[in-house]
């Protein structure tokens, strides 16, 4: 009986129901307080960018046994400006990070390498990253993401309501804001792969928004004219009906771009699989959580500010059943009360099942 | 709920369904076994190589960023990475109208030597011809009897006798000619070599150059040019110099890229800054020329914006990688899907393979039709898409269940949760492919690959979910396996999770 997939049937009848729209106050509070702290850690920390955005080369050799003293000391001997970064990936990788350099720089940087380690210019992986073109990318990465919140807006405005799209806009936003910020928390490299990574978020963090809205609005479609339940609560129930999918989708989108992040960190040790799957591990958490507990509360929030649906939040109330339409929404946890409670007669055949 | 001729019809729609989809697999199967299509084309970064992206900067106010500009430095830029020799390398603008780079590709080793040809901005220049002789190594003794006119040293004399114009590394171009050295050159198609003076006009100081077409000297082609104030007093100088010495001594050497382009020679004095080169010009050869003598080398500055080496050996490790994760994820989603939706979860392996199948010959195929290359980030769109796709069958499944939980038979959710469900996946599929074409067109390199098969696959999950799934579906859910609920099947009563008994479809907040 609870098992996932029972759940899922009590979900869709309202039998059992988390009542998300209802405590939307709190799920605000918490991501505001997220929101917060990304603000904070951004303006305090700052991201930790790649060379691809400060400019800058970097040199991988490839040879078994070599340390990263060697390698510090073989490019300190070159004499270029700035600060060096040697890093050791896996057993027989050296990374080494330098400032912006001219051509000749490289190369001298590279002859030095292939001297000290004794091994072909060409089995070493270079890039070389011009200083201003972590503006231009920068540009097409910030053109990238309003051109896609303004075309996605139209877009839903269209296929939905205009109030679904802003409600949907919000929990991109929030996304957003809660991914870069855990980027700057923790430190995590931000390279042009970490940006892909972030705009695929959105994408899939609207999809997600748009599943869930696609029920709202086919429960939603005649609540006033029928005045039993007000807006938030039938929101309420799209939102627990399609739960069980959110969580399925979730899992099944993170199988695999864990098993990217599992292989890009694992195996490669760092790079374009390791950033790009790390952006989507964690804006893919967020995405599903903002699909369920932002954006539809928001669009409640929205919604019950119209008159017709204030009136029919009063009509509701005044029928005197909100003991019932609260009990929809809270009542199985105590199924032992259940009888003793006026209840709906769509509960009756349910607890004969129950027993 | 189904009244039997729905159910005739459905049967046949989906039996059509099916055809079509076998239809388009087999003509993309037939197109790559026409194209001869055997391997998906890898990517520099699977396959190493080196790939330099170059961001174009007006020089000064004169040459602004036009479109035409971009085209034109593509143009030149291709003529010299070809000039290396290297198969399948690639000079491509990417992005739209002004606000485009130039990205080019180089495979295998041989890549390093394109960042030093590419990078420099080379220069045009006048050089006056001290010898000229055909561009093959002379014998030691040979060349110091060709000793050319006095002021050359004994070390350029050597040189110019031991370089052998057909060795395609000397036709690279160095670009790197100092102006007011004396130098040795090979022509551009290799067949001279030449002693030049120092650079006594510059390519700056032409203002104007076009190819032009005489009528009265039947077909021949030439190309007129126009100095600027110092250049007409450069070019007056040199050429009142040179016109009255022997021959080759009387020829001006024009020289791009520190190779000879041209080496006119020089029939009289031009103080008045319009000059004519004739010769037996084709249209194609003049227009080029012009060009040359316009631009200068090229129509823009560039700065070096990224520059990536890979070597074999990484790019090998960073594919199988690729294919490990893709395998891996792939893998976890079968297993899950059994896992969570039993016979159901079947549907989707099944599906997901099919998927799989047609976005690899769509590899094959758009390889050869429109150069596709499968680089990390594409894969990683792949991957990534397993999910998407994924999901519209979830989308439909649960959505059939909820059918079933009203109290209808399978047979009738199988029909109703799909008109429910296809919006939905339409709506999040159009959401996606949103999201993978402006990411396409904002972006440079290897998020272009990763928005295109990102979009790519959620075309192919539309097709799929549409002809594959749903017919599949349809079929099955009169095979009663399915319609009875057996335990297996991931639509027995109690994975549904609805009551045996009811058979009311009651849910009033639906209504």
């Amino acid at each position: 009986m609870f098992k996932l997939s029972g759940l899922g049937g009590r979900l869709y009848s309202g039998e059992t129901s988390f009542n998300i729209v209802g405590n939307r106050r709190r799920w605000y509070s918490i991501s505001a307080v997220f929101i917060l702290i990304s603000i904070g850690a951004l303006f305090i920390q700052g991201l930790h960018l790649g060379i691809e955005f400060k400019g800058g080369s970097s040199y991988t050799v490839n040879k078994a046994g070599i340390s990263v003293e060697q390698a510090r000391a073989s490019v300190s001997d070159v004499g270029i400006p700035g600060e060096i970064i040697v890093q050791k990936i896996g057993n027989d990788k050296i990374r080494i990070e330098t400032g912006a350099l001219t051509s000749e720089q490289s190369t001298a940087v590279e002859t030095a390498l292939t001297q000290t380690f004794g091994v072909a210019i060409e089995s070493i992986d270079t890039q070389i990253i011009g200083p201003s073109w972590g503006k231009e990318i920068t540009k097409k990465a910030l053109y990238g993401l309003f051109a896609f919140l303004i075309v996605i807006m139209i877009f839903l405005a269209m296929t939905f309501e205009p109030k679904m799209a802003i409600a949907a806009i919000v929990a991109v936003v929030h996304d957003v804001f809660i991914t870069v910020g855990i980027y700057a928390l923790v430190g995590f490299d931000v390279t042009p792969s970490t940006v892909i990574g972030f705009l695929t978020i959105l994408g899939y963090s609207l999809y997600d928004t748009v599943v869930v809205f696609d029920k709202v609005r086919e429960n939603t479609k005649s609540v006033a004219a029928v005045g039993k339940v007000t807006y938030s609560q039938a929101a309420n129930l799209a939102v627990n009906q399609t739960i069980v999918r959110s969580a399925n989708t979730s899992l099944i989108a993170l199988l695999p771009v864990g098993s990217i992040l599992f292989v890009g960190a694992g195996l490669l040790g760092a790079g374009t699989l390791k950033d790009l799957s790390l952006a989507l591990f964690i804006g893919l958490a967020i995405g599903t959580y903002s699909s369920i507990f932002i954006a539809p509360p928001f669009l409640a929030s929205l919604r019950e500010k119209e008159p017709a649906m204030q009136a029919l939040a009063k009509r509701v109330a005044a029928r005197g059943n909100a003991p019932l339409v609260d009990a929809e929404i809270k009542s199985s946890a105590r199924p032992s009360i259940a009888p003793s409670t006026p209840r709906g007669p769509r509960n009756q055949p349910k607890r004969k099942g129950r027993k | 709920m189904s009244t039997p001729t729905k159910t005739v019809k459905g049967s046949a729609r989906s039996g059509r369904s099916l055809v079509i989809l076998a239809v388009i697999l087999l003509s993309l199967i037939v197109t790559a076994f026409i194209q001869g299509a055997s391997s998906v084309r890898l990517g520099l970064d699977l396959r190493g190589g080196t790939s330099v992206t170059l961001q174009p900067r007006a020089s000064n106010d004169a040459n602004k960023i036009t479109s035409e500009a971009i085209d034109q430095a593509v143009n030149i830029i291709r003529q010299r990475v070809d000039s290396i020799g290297v198969a399948e390398s690639e000079v491509t603008a990417q992005g739209s109208g002004t606000n485009r780079q130039i990205v080019i590709s180089v495979p295998g080793d041989s890549g390093r030597r394109v960042v030093d040809l590419v990078g420099q901005t080379a220069e045009l220049r006048f050089r006056q011809v001290l010898a000229e002789s055909a561009g093959i190594a002379s014998v030691p003794d040979t060349a110091t009897a060709a000793t050319p006119s006095a002021g050359v040293s004994g070390d350029i004399n050597s040189r110019y006798a031991a370089l052998d114009c057909t060795i395609p590394a000397n036709r690279e171009g160095t670009g790197a000619d100092t102006p007011a050295e004396t130098i040795v050159a090979c022509s551009r198609e290799g067949g001279a070599k030449y002693i030049l003076g120092p650079a006594e006009v510059l390519g700056q100081q032409v203002s104007e150059a076009s190819a032009g077409f005489d009528p009265q000297s039947g077909v021949s082609w030439f190309v007129s040019l126009t100095f600027d104030g110092e250049g007409t007093k450069a070019f007056g100088a040199i050429t009142n110099r040179v016109t009255s010495l022997q021959s080759p001594q009387n020829q001006v050497a024009i020289v791009l890229d520190g190779l000879v382009v041209s080496a006119p020679r020089i029939n009289e004095a031009i103080p008045s800054g319009n000059a004519q080169i004739t010769g037996s010009f084709t249209q194609a050869d003049a227009q080029d020329l012009a060009n040359v003598l316009k631009y200068g080398a090229l129509p823009l500055a560039f700065d070096r914006g990224e520059v990536q080496q890979v070597s074999p050996t990484l790019g090998a490790e960073q594919l199988s990688a690729g294919l490990l994760a893709g395998i891996l994820g792939l893998g976890l989603v079968v297993l899950y899907s059994l896992f969570y939706y039993r016979g159901l979860g079947l549907v989707s392996v099944s599906s997901l393979l099919v998927a799989a199948g047609m976005v690899y010959l769509l590899f094959l195929v758009l390889g050869k039709t429109i150069g596709f290359t499968l680089t990390l980030a594409g894969i990683a769109g792949a991957i990534v898409a397993i999910g998407i796709t994924a999901d519209s069958f979830i989308v439909y499944f649960e959505r059939i269940r909820d059918e079933m939980r009203e109290g209808r038979s399978l047979r009738s959710a199988a029909e109703t949760g799909w008109v429910k469900a296809r919006h939905t996946i339409v709506v999040a599929d159009m959401v996606s492919l949103i999201a993978a074409a402006l990411l396409y067109f904002f972006a440079v390199g290897g998020v272009r690959g990763f928005a295109f098969t990102l979009g790519l696959t959620t075309i192919v999950d539309l097709i799929i979910v549409f002809f594959f799934t749903k017919p599949l579906v349809s079929i099955l859910s009169r095979v009663n396996f399915f319609a009875s609920g057996h335990k297996l099947s991931g639509l027995s009563p109690t994975s549904v999770g609805m009551n045996k008994t009811k058979t009311i479809p009651a849910a009033p907040l639906e209504a």
